[in-house]
């Protein structure tokens, strides 16, 4: 039995211990936001939140990540804005992926998203050096020019 | 370009009230052949693009798949520009994947471009198909959705929407109808003060017959056309809701993992299952002709156990074939035949042997992958006689086909389910049916729906890839130094006509393919042959620049003196770049001009070799001409997203084949231009008033020989071999300095 808690529900699941958090979410939960792109910790497709740190969740395999706090894209802007009634539905990170049109497909935006949020949090004003350095997730259709502009207009908000 | 002015505007009644109307590419007798075998509850399917219902929301039904170009928002633009639509009450949706949403205007579109549609050459070659039957196919591709079924089907539709909406608010009122006029989905009658809105007014015209040649706007009359509005497809892609082909669930579903033989076209010969039938979740493992699946619960549990099966498979011919033999084929079969023609101007041959001076340029590329983010997958359910479908594609009514053929179904029986595309490039088009056929045959087994799913391996070494292709070129100088004649010889098949021509006026051109085929699966990769050809030709023009001793871009000009969007397009992006004018130390620009799918592109892309030897590009100044810009923030990421896409190829992408497969892995070694890599990017779009110009893929050929001229600038060093990554550029002298 593995217990874990995604988006601010428990669940107690009966899954081999080994089994990678992307597939638990995937296969075993049905949240489908967080993306397989490479099952090697390579493009960034499946990132996620394990306490608020960005992780790779196609290599993280569920028994590490009991009883950790982990967020999906499903559940960024509750876990940024709170979930009063009022509360914006998106996250800043969200909004600003549409205000610059940065998605093409998309399919690895979820991933994109959470890695950009987690670089944020931990250093509001990157530099573009600190971008270079911090994101290396694939795009393959060519958004990553949008993704600095919007990193750049978060920047200096 | 002509089209056939032959279609077919149809109209009809929705059960409840409101209005259909549609474009329809195919005959008639299709129609009434759907309606008795489709229809229901008095129900009438026509080819309809656009529905307006009563409470004056309008649909408009795309008949391509959205893989990140855009397209369920610029093709809804050009409808309800026509409708004088309010853009608020648009919704854009996928055609459902029946014949009815053949998209048969891009086939006409191409049949007049180009004689046959580039992609499909091959299987027309091999096989019976008849152009007639593609009309079936509901392909997105060809850089050709705007061009074809926005400027012909879309706009059409809505404009005779807007003059049947006049008609029956003109036949209420008793007022002519030229005193009406069309505004925000409204009516209006000004000398009565009177409006109604189009909901009002839909059931009425449903009565109507569509005009057969509706008044389309002029460009100064257009609202939305030309504006950059947000694409509709966005918000759904940043919270993670948006479902593509590998989010199809149900709790029953079982999920797939494959290993297919690694040399093309091996057939299984014997499998040891070993422990993976007692593992956790395992419900079956099967055999098919060239492959082994197993099946389970859960798509890790399959995948863990697929690697204690033990395969066998058969031995072939191409068991030792590696990469280093396949170009080693082609310098072979180009020195022992003179081919076939592609295009001869003049008499090269006699330039040469009177020529005071030739140069020579053996050039050559790789294989590549496509690698679109979301690896293939596909999800088939067989049951009571009827199959649905759920995968990825740029064809779903190709999909339908081929699953009921494999299936052994009527097409009539297989429901494609549009989803999001993550990613295409080629991958996803007709006839690259591998995981289709692999998928629907595993799932035959089941009652349940079964996902298969390629891992990246599988997705790297199964792919249909843009062919590897050498190319070598002669370049003749008479004593005064002038370029008298253009010689090349490359290896084919040739998958899109024209591309290895060039626009330069060299009196002299003798341009010849040679057949050098090998066992690599090939398709159509993004723009095609455009991205080696014009690796190869504007590579070679500045070959030939140099030694002329001109300045590359002052050259180009003076060989462009007839094709004036050539050097429009050249003229603006050197001004954006600042071309010619001082740059830091270490830096240099190199040029490359060319025209695809209806669009001629110029990239100036400014460069500086690493202390490692490898290159940083860091700007890329692109001045297209589309023609028209339907959407300039689309068309603008679109740019983007092709320069980075055939930057990721030209520095990085190489598929080696070793021992007859595929060695690359995954992304580590077939990397992408990341964040750290990414240029700045600077996009000029210049409006010609020509036809239409895609936007899809003509700013992906160009990127690779801009980046190449800048560094020979740089380095002295002329690198003819793609990729980047396997020149060290580090020891090299500036050429200003030689």
């Amino acid at each position: 039995m593995a217990n874990i808690k995604v988006n601010g529900v428990e669940y107690q699941l009966d899954v081999e211990p080994d089994m990678p958090l992307l597939w638990v979410l995937r296969d075993e939960l049905g949240l489908t936001g967080t993306k397989f792109g490479c099952g090697i910790a390579a493009c960034g497709a499946c990132t996620v939140h394990v306490n608020g740190n960005a992780r790779r969740s196609c290599v993280t395999p569920i028994s590490s990540v009991e009883s950790a706090d982990i967020t999906t894209i499903e559940g960024l802007a509750e876990a940024v804005n709170g979930n009063a009634p009022n509360a914006p539905t998106l996250s800043r990170v969200q909004q600003a992926w549409i205000d610059h049109q940065v998605p093409q497909c998309g399919y690895c935006q979820s991933g994109m998203i959470m890695a950009v949020t987690d670089l944020l949090n931990n250093n509001p004003s990157p530099s573009d050096s600190d971008i270079d350095s911090s994101l290396s997730n694939i795009c393959r259709c060519g958004s990553t020019p949008r993704v600095r502009k919007a990193i750049r207009a978060l920047a200096t908000a | 370009m002509k089209l056939s002015r032959r279609r077919f505007l149809l109209s009809a009644a929705i059960v409840g009230g409101g209005v259909l109307i549609g474009y329809a590419a195919t005959r008639p007798s299709r129609h009434r052949l759907a309606n008795e075998t489709v229809a229901e509850n008095g129900q009438r399917f026509v080819s309809s693009w656009i529905r307006i219902d009563t409470d004056n929301r309008v649909t408009v039904y795309v008949p391509h798949s959205e893989m990140g170009q855009g397209v369920h928002t610029s093709l809804a633009m050009m409808a309800a520009d026509e409708m004088d639509a309010d853009w608020e009450l648009i919704n854009a949706e996928q055609a459902p994947a029946t014949d009815l949403f053949a998209n048969g205007d891009l086939i006409t579109g191409f049949a007049a471009e180009f004689g046959v549609p580039a992609f499909l050459d091959s299987i027309l070659a091999a096989s019976s198909v008849k152009v007639a039957q593609l009309v079936n196919l509901q392909t997105t591709g060809g850089s050709s959705s705007v061009r074809f079924t926005g400027e012909h089907a879309m706009r059409n539709a809505g404009a005779a929407a807007r003059e049947m909406l006049i008609a029956c608010a003109a036949e209420r009122w008793g007022v002519p109808a030229e005193q009406c006029y069309t505004q925000l989905s409204h009516v209006h009658h000004n000398a009565s003060g009177r409006s109604l809105s189009f909901g009002e007014l839909a059931t009425a015209a449903a009565e109507l017959e569509p005009p057969e040649n509706p008044r389309l706007k002029q460009p100064s009359e257009f609202n939305i056309m030309g504006k950059a509005l947000s694409r509709r497809d966005i918000p759904a892609k940043v919270v993670g809701s948006a479902k593509f082909g590998i989010d199809a669930y149900s709790n029953d579903m079982l999920f797939a993992a494959i290993r297919i033989s690694p040399v093309f076209g091996a057939r299984l010969v014997s499998v040891d299952p070993g422990e993976a039938l007692s593992r956790r979740g395992v419900k079956r493992i099967i055999e098919l002709e060239d492959s082994v699946a197993v099946v389970a619960d859960n798509y890790w549990r399959a995948k863990e156990a697929l690697k204690l099966v033990k395969t066998e498979f058969e031995q072939t011919e191409n068991d030792r074939v590696s990469s280093a033999d396949i170009y080693s084929q082609f310098e072979r079969d180009l020195a022992a035949s003179s081919g076939k023609e592609d295009r001869e101007v003049g008499d090269a041959e006699t330039a040469m042997a009177e020529a005071r001076d030739i140069i020579e340029g053996n050039y050559r590329v790789p294989y590549l992958a496509h690698a679109p983010m979301e690896p293939m997958n596909c999800t088939v359910h067989f049951h009571d006689g009827k199959a649905d479908v759920w995968t990825s594609t740029q064809d779903n009514l190709g999909i339908r086909g081929r699953v009921a053929s494999i299936g052994g179904l009527g097409e009539n029986d297989v429901t494609l389910h549009p989803v999001y595309l993550g990613g295409g490039f080629g991958r996803r088009l007709p006839f690259n049916w591998n995981m289709i056929d692999h998928a629907t045959l595993i799932a035959k087994e089941f009652s349940v729906p079964v996902k298969t799913v390629f891992s990246r391996e599988d997705d790297m070494q199964q792919d249909y890839y843009r062919p590897a292709v050498a190319s070598n070129f002669r370049a003749a100088f008479d004593a005064q130094g002038n370029v008298t004649a253009w010689e090349n010889r490359y290896t084919g098949p040739i998958q899109t006509p024209g591309a290895a021509h060039i626009p330069y006026a060299i009196n002299n051109q003798s341009i010849r393919v040679v057949d050098s085929d090998t066992h690599v699966p090939i398709a159509a990769w993004r723009s095609v042959d455009h991205s080696q050809q014009t690796f190869f030709t504007e590579s070679f023009v500045d070959e030939i620049a140099h030694r002329s001793g001109k300045n590359p871009f002052q050259f180009r000009l003076e060989l462009l003196a007839n094709h004036p969007r050539h050097r429009r397009v050249l003229e603006v992006a050197a001004e954006g770049a600042g071309y010619g004018q001082n740059l830091p130390d270490g830096h240099a620009m190199g040029i490359a001009v060319q025209e695809s799918f209806g669009s001629v592109v110029a990239e100036i892309a400014e460069v500086s070799v690493l202390p490692d030897g490898q290159l940083q590009v860091h700007k890329v100044t692109c001045a297209i001409d589309c023609g028209r810009v339907i959407n300039p923030d689309t068309a603008e990421q679109q740019v983007e997203s092709g320069i980075i896409y055939g930057l990721s190829a030209a520095l990085y992408g190489e598929i080696t084949i070793q021992n007859g497969a595929v060695a690359n892995q995954n992304f580590p070694d077939y990397d992408s231009v990341r964040l750290a890599q990414t240029p700045e990017i600077q996009v000029h779009l210049v409006e010609s008033g020509e036809a239409i110009g895609g936007l899809g893929e003509p700013s992906t050929p160009p990127i690779a020989a801009a980046v190449a001229n800048a560094a020979y600038i740089l380095t002295g060093q002329r690198v003819r071999e793609l990729p980047f990554k396997n020149h060290d550029l580090s020891r090299t002298i500036p050429i200003a300095q030689r």
